[in-house]
């Protein structure tokens, strides 16, 4: 029961391999269940993901970082889910606002080589999906696969 | 990029942890206020951060902090007496409403206290009634 619900992917930073590779898998795992998935993120990440896609075959919806708290904030839209890639405290602080603001069911999606300390660090609501990876996704593939079936 | 890079600012803390900004400006200021995340500042600023938030007040400059993906969080300064006002004004704001809210709570219980003590029957009135 997805069928037009609304997805909202966050990226971080991009200097850690895996998150390019494991955000076009979830945005493709999430459409295929009937979700409407946006991928947000500043300008570095968001063009790594349209040259690895440029057909947009995985990722149809692209949006700025900036302008998507702007828009959640003043209350102009909204997800259902929400996806807060991480591998940094800065990456944290983007969650914890994403969780502040809005309605959606958060995840924190913490990879890197320091996970395991920044997920324990995370204190506000939201369910962790914590892999150390930095180059080889499949932990993190793994741990996604049994939150989203 | 928002508003904020366009302004005459100053640098206190730079490329640091959000906890380690939140605790700069906690000490260096004479006033502290917290926020929510996405409370906007000057034009099109929303704050970005792990709450509680902490704005600090210092003479004329508002201290805030910026996270940046890749680079981390900065403690900026920004002389502002706009901003400044509209934040003591939305603490006042806060403290009428919690105040408000209070006497409220605080008269529903009287009343439901009331309530409870007018339905409150003798021992002897029950077997009256059987």
């Amino acid at each position: 029961m997805t069928e037009g619900k609304k997805a909202l992917l966050v990226m971080g930073c991009p200097e850690v391999p895996v998150q390019i590779s494991i955000v076009i898998y979830l945005a493709h795992k999430l459409k295929k269940e009937g979700w409407d998935v946006t991928v947000a993120g500043t300008n570095a990440p968001i063009k790594l993901l349209k040259t690895a896609d440029p057909e947009g075959y995985y990722v149809q919806k692209t949006a700025d970082l900036d302008w998507i708290i702007q828009e959640i904030v003043e209350k102009k839209m909204d997800f259902d889910a929400c996806f807060a890639f991480m591998h940094s405290d800065a990456g944290m602080a983007y969650g914890a606002t994403f969780s502040a603001i809005s309605k959606a069911v958060h995840y924190a999606v913490v990879f890197g080589k320091n996970a395991e300390a920044l997920g324990e660090s995370i204190d506000y609501p939201t369910e962790k999906i914590v892999a150390k990876a930095t180059h080889n996704p499949g932990p993190l593939k793994s741990k996604i696969d049994k939150v989203i079936i | 990029m928002s508003c904020i890079e366009q302004m005459k600012y100053k640098l206190y803390l730079e490329r640091t942890s959000f906890k380690e900004a939140r605790e700069f400006i906690e000490k260096n200021s004479e006033e502290v206020y917290y926020v929510e995340p996405g409370y906007r500042i000057f034009k099109d600023y929303y704050i970005i951060g792990v709450p509680p938030v902490a704005l600090g007040i210092r003479g004329d400059e508002i201290l805030f902090t910026y996270v940046k993906p890749c680079h981390g969080t900065f403690v900026m300064g920004v002389d502002s007496s706009e901003e400044i006002a509209r934040l003591r004004d939305r603490e006042e704001e806060k403290i009428k409403k919690t105040l408000k809210d209070g006497q409220k709570k605080g008269s529903e219980k009287g009343k439901s206290e009331a309530e409870t003590k007018a339905s409150i029957i003798s021992y002897g009135d029950v077997y009256k009634n059987k």
